[in-house]
Parts: structure tokens; C-alpha cells; sequence
């Protein structure tokens, strides 16, 4: 990124060599394209996510290491199937819910009490570009999510079944579950404090990692705590992908239909709630 | 074709509950000179001090304001006080304008209201009556069409906390059709060097600049700056004055905030004098500094002085007064022959007057006997 990718078009204003006291001030205003801020914006929340120690912690080496550490230890009670073959699709829906869900809602809630949405807002960047370059970013992170753990999976001995008819069926799951954490974490982020956004998205991470069906399957779950980890998104995202890429089945109407409901129903909270300062 | 206003506010009011107010303290504020009231007081204070003490090296303004005839009380009673469900006003029937290509200075101490009439403009708050029309249109419902046009400097915050400088304000330019040369900008402002460093490790100062330079950047017509030089040093201070002087002459339009004296005389065509919510004066700094006297002299000798026969001596329109014991204040045309006049008169009576000194009244003695109280404290 340098200096003359944010100069305008025209690259008015005799700047540069003449040094300061030059620069061309007179009022020339006007909005930048919509494609140009979404680049510039999306460019800069990827840069800074990647940047964040404990955001590539929580979406890059936490999910490799529980892969590669439960891949190794097999504590899984069936003699089926590879653990790995298990391990893989849960590891994804965790992959995604660490960066749509936990990264997201603590990162915006500290851009709300940082005055950062604020400030934007004051800006020509209209709201909708703004968490569109939130939702691209997240996407990017996920394909190098992705990779890496498909990488991994593979060096471990991952064998997935469905072959490319599986392709559609994961992206589909893949971007609903990016919806439906999406949206728990905007809520979140939009409405609580930004420390207690920190310490509720910590925790839900937690608590949905461990009910989630990503390390274990539901059904080593008490009856009662089962039906409520299946209508959790977590859960029916790994379910989802785990049908697809472990048994070669479709992604499951139900897992869909958890996914959807979840994604409807929490960005039309966020969407109301949202407080920007 | 009448003229239309860069900014327009009439019969502004807002009350907040009592807690909610607008932030200026965030988690972004963490250094210790941007931290609420206290900010830069010393360095302002001892600058301000020094100023005058090349005029006037021994006078204090307050010690007249007890016996001063201006109206000291006038604003007041209008208090920003609580209202009896609990509420506080921070504007009370506030209004104002600014004529395109001016620039215009609020000036007035915390709390007087200066950050929530700029942030009513700017469209962040909604006003709870009044009008406000920025460049003829409505902040709120014209945002769109307003926010290329209208430059924002927050008093604090609004960065991302882990982006450099050099990054944050190339975002901001990215949103504009015919930006500055984001480098260029940074290089006049002094933060070439700081560029490439995280928003938080940015000193004070540096934040401050940084906040100048993304309210600028987009080329507006208008510029919101709230307290643009709180908590910059010398330097600092004077290279953002000499920005806003060649924004002036480019024809932008700016409005800033302030509670610094010298920054208001120096920079502002429009001083505007707000405390507890209300306009109390408006006016250019020399009309304002002008008042009801061209200019002071003061002298000590023994009290008691008839001052009756002293304005005999002097011209019409002229007015003395004793102020503390034994200090004199006289107010009126001074020149060669009033200053000639007076220690006649004195010699004449057989007095000594000490320590007699011209000077011209300051924004800080205008702000002084409209509001009873010291800017900044």
C-alpha cells in the first residue's frame, strides 16, 4: 500500500518534491467510488486483523492445534472412522466461528468505544460499505483459514469423502454459519461494552467449542445439554459439515435451517440495536 | 440571491441526562495530557500568563471584576445547572452563523456547550429544538450529501487502535474523490517520521495532528475542529495555526473550538463567546477586545483620589474608577494627550502615580466581565 494508491484520480495539487507549505487546499469535495472505499476498507480491516496477535491465536493456531492435537491423541470413542476425518469438519465450523463470531464482536466493540465507527460515520463511507468491508475481510481470513486447515488435514491423513459435489453443499453452510456469527457478534458488539464484549465472546467461544460437536461428537453430550447444543449454530454447522465431507451426505435441512434462523434473527437485532458510539 | 450560510444554528437546545454527556473521556484517551479538564493546563496557563506579561507584568484582570460595571452576571444564572427532572442543559437557546470562507472561533470554558453545538452540526447528535442548516442543509437528514463537503476533527479518538498513522489517514483520503497526497499532508504537519506507528504509541500531540490532517484531507468546503490545539506544544500548536490560516485562504470555511485566548484572537474573523449553553458576545476579535473603551490605563497611588475632577481634565466619554484600593482603571481614548493629561493632573494634586501602564483590553477581559469567570477553570 503506498502513498499513491490513495491519491486521487486527477492526483491534483502541486504535492511532493515542492515539499510543505504546498499543498493544494482549496475545497474539492466529493465521494470516492463505492468500489474504491470498500477496497481501502476491506484492505485495512484485513491488514489489522492479521496484525492482532491474539486474533491469528484465536483463528489460525488454536484451530490447527486442536486438530493436529486430537489427531494425535484419538480420544474419539468410535473405531469407524479416522479421527481425523472427525476432527476436520468441526475444526472448520470452529475456524469460522473464531473469526466471524469472537474476532469480529471484540474487534468492533473496541472500534465503538474507540470512537473509530464514529468517526468513520463522519466520513463520505456510507455504513452499509462500512461492515461490508468487515463482512469481506472475514471471508478473506476464512480462506486462509481454510487452506491451512485443509493443508493440515490432508498432512494428517484427512480423506474426505463426496469428492467436488461436496464444494457447494460446505461453501453454502460455510456462508450461513459466517451469517449467523456474523450477527451474534455484531449484536454483541453493538450493544455491550467493549470490555464486556471481550469477556462474553471469550466465553460463548469457550462454551460453544466445548458443546459444539468440534472435538467430540453430540451424542457423548447428557440428553438434555444435546438438545440444546443442537439448535446452537456451532453445532449445526459441524454437524452440517461433518454429513458432507465425513459421510458424504447432503448438508442436512435441519443444520440449514439452525444456521438460517440464527443469521435472521441476529442481524435483524444487530441491525436495530446497533449503537455506533 | 441571498448568501447562504456555511453554518446556521437558531434557538439550539439539548439536554442529556445527567451521566450521558458528549464523551470526551474514551479508552482512547489514555495518555496523561488528554485526560478531561486537566489537559494541557499548565502548558496553556504559563503561555497565556507570559503573554501578557510582556503588556502588563503585574495585572490581573480579576481583582476589577468585583467592581466592574459590566454585566458579570449576565449568562449566569441561565446556568448549565441541573433541571428539576434531573436533566442538564448543555445548549440553552443557543444561535449563531458563519459566513462561508471565515473562520470562527467558539470560545468558552469546559463544559460550556462548544462540543455539543459542534457535534449538532456535524450530525453525530440530534438537537432537542432549534435549527441548525450546515451549507443550507439539514446534518441530519442531508448526511449524505453533506459528509464529503464537511471535514470532522473529533476532540479524541476515532482511530483504530492497531492502525498506523500513515494508514489510518490514507482510509480516510480513500474516501474521497481528490484527496490531499495523504504523504504530503503528514509531511506538513510534521508526522512523516510517525507514520508508520501504531495510533495508540502516537503521543498527544501526534494524535491531535494526525485528527487535523484526516479532517482535511478530503479537500471539504467546511471544517469542524474541536479543540484542534489541546495538548500540542509550541510547535505543534503553530504549525496547525498556520494550516488553518492556508485553509482560510484556500476558502474553507472553519470552525473550531477552543478555550485558549491567544488561538481565538490570532485565527478567528468570528469570535463567538459561549458559556453555560448561550452566545454571550459575538464579534471580531478587535470589536470584541474594542468594547465600550479604546483602551485602558492604569496606575496605582494613594486612595482616595476625586475622581470627579480627574474626568474634568479628560475628554468626554472617558471613565475612571478605583478598583482595589488604591488601583486605578481609566478607560477611553488613550492616546499621547490622555496619558499627558492624567499625570498633569496627578502632578498638579500633588500625587506620584506608579506603575501607570496603557493596554489594550484582551479576549480573556472581555470573557472575563460577561461571564464573572476565568476561561478553563
Amino acid at each position: 500500500m503506498t502513498a499513491a494508491d490513495a491519491v486521487g484520480p486527477t492526483g491534483r495539487g502541486p504535492v511532493g518534491r515542492g515539499g510543505a507549505g504546498l499543498l493544494d487546499l482549496r475545497p474539492a469535495p466529493a465521494a470516492a467510488t463505492r468500489a474504491r472505499m470498500f477496497a481501502a476498507q476491506t484492505r485495512l480491516e484485513l491488514i489489522l486483523t492479521l496484525r492482532r496477535g491474539e486474533s491469528v491465536l484465536l483463528t489460525m493456531i488454536i484451530p490447527v492445534g486442536l486438530l493436529a492435537f486430537f489427531t494425535a491423541v484419538d480420544v474419539l470413542p468410535s473405531d469407524t472412522e479416522k479421527s481425523v476425518d472427525f476432527l476436520v469438519p468441526g475444526v472448520l465450523a470452529l475456524a469460522v466461528m473464531s473469526t466471524a463470531f469472537t474476532g469480529q464482536a471484540i474487534a468492533t466493540g473496541f472500534e465503538r468505544s474507540y470512537g473509530v465507527l464514529k468517526r468513520l460515520g463522519a466520513t463520505p463511507l456510507p455504513r452499509s460499505i462500512l461492515l461490508a468491508g468487515k463482512t469481506a475481510a472475514v471471508l478473506a481470513v476464512e480462506v486462509i483459514q481454510l487452506v491451512l486447515l485443509l493443508a493440515v488435514g490432508f498432512a494428517l491423513g484427512w480423506d474426505p469423502s463426496g469428492g467436488a459435489g461436496a464444494v457447494p453443499s460446505v461453501l453454502a453452510l460455510i456462508v450461513l454459519g459466517t451469517a449467523a456469527f456474523s450477527g451474534l457478534g455484531l449484536l454483541m458488539a453493538g450493544t455491550l461494552r467493549a470490555e464486556a464484549t471481550l469477556a462474553a465472546a471469550n466465553g460463548v467461544y469457550l462454551l460453544l467449542l466445548l458443546i459444539g460437536g468440534v472435538v467430540f461428537p453430540l451424542s457423548e453430550l447428557p440428553g438434555w445439554l444435546r438438545a440444546i447444543a443442537e439448535v446452537l449454530p456451532t453445532a449445526a454447522l459441524s454437524d452440517g459439515l461433518r454429513d458432507v465431507l465425513a459421510d458424504g451426505d447432503g448438508p442436512g435441512v435441519r443444520n440449514l435451517v439452525v444456521l438460517a434462523v440464527w443469521a435472521v434473527v441476529t442481524l435483524g437485532l444487530a441491525a436495530r440495536t446497533f449503537r455506533w458510539e | 440571491m441571498a448568501e447562504i450560510l456555511a453554518v446556521s444554528v437558531t434557538g439550539l437546545v439539548k439536554t442529556y441526562s445527567a451521566q450521558s454527556g458528549p464523551s470526551r473521556s474514551g479508552p482512547s484517551q489514555s495518555g496523561p495530557s488528554r485526560s478531561g479538564t486537566g489537559r494541557a493546563e499548565g502548558s496553556r496557563g504559563s503561555g497565556r500568563r507570559g503573554r501578557r506579561a510582556s503588556a502588563a507584568p503585574t495585572l490581573r484582570p480579576a481583582p476589577f471584576a468585583e467592581v466592574s460595571t459590566t454585566p458579570a452576571t449576565l449568562a449566569a444564572p441561565a446556568g448549565r445547572g441541573a433541571l428539576p427532572d434531573g436533566r442538564v442543559r448543555a445548549v440553552d437557546g443557543l444561535s449563531l452563523s458563519v459566513p462561508v470562507g471565515s473562520v470562527t472561533a467558539l470560545l468558552g470554558p469546559n463544559g460550556a456547550g462548544k462540543t455539543t453545538t459542534v457535534e449538532i452540526c456535524e450530525g453525530f447528535r440530534r438537537a432537542d429544538a432549534g435549527e441548525v442548516r450546515i451549507l443550507g442543509r439539514d446534518p441530519i437528514a442531508d448526511a449524505v450529501a453533506l459528509r464529503p463537503r464537511v471535514g470532522v476533527m473529533l476532540q479524541a479518538g476515532g482511530m483504530y487502535p492497531g492502525a498506523r498513522a500513515g494508514e489510518m489517514l490514507r482510509l480516510v483520503a480513500a474516501h474521497h474523490r481528490h484527496p490531499l497526497d495523504p504523504a504530503a499532508l503528514l509531511d506538513r504537519l510534521g508526522l512523516t517520521d510517525s507514520a508508520g506507528t501504531p495510533f495508540r504509541r502516537l503521543s498527544g500531540g501526534q494524535q491531535q495532528r494526525l485528527s487535523l490532517a484526516m479532517a482535511v484531507v478530503g479537500r471539504p468546503e467546511l471544517v469542524f475542529l474541536d479543540e484542534p490545539t489541546a495538548g500540542l506544544d509550541v510547535a505543534g500548536r503553530r504549525t496547525t495555526w498556520e494550516l488553518i490560516e492556508e485553509l482560510r485562504t484556500a476558502g474553507v470555511t472553519v470552525v473550531l473550538t477552543t478555550h485558549a485566548m491567544d488561538e481565538a484572537e490570532r485565527l478567528a474573523d468570528q469570535v463567538i463567546i459561549i458559556n453555560h449553553g448561550r452566545v454571550v458576545a459575538v464579534g471580531s476579535p478587535a470589536e470584541l477586545t474594542r468594547g465600550g473603551a479604546e483602551g485602558q490605563l492604569r496606575f496605582r497611588a494613594p486612595t482616595g483620589l476625586e475622581l470627579g475632577k480627574l474626568l474634568l481634565a479628560l475628554p468626554d466619554g472617558t471613565t475612571a474608577r478605583e478598583g482595589p484600593v488604591g488601583h486605578y482603571l481609566v478607560q477611553g481614548t488613550v492616546d499621547p494627550q490622555l496619558l499627558a493629561a492624567v499625570t498633569a493632573w496627578c502632578a498638579g494634586n500633588g500625587v506620584l502615580a506608579e506603575d501607570l501602564r496603557v493596554e489594550q483590553r484582551t479576549l480573556e477581559d472581555v470573557f472575563v466581565e460577561l461571564t464573572g469567570s476565568e476561561l478553563g477553570s
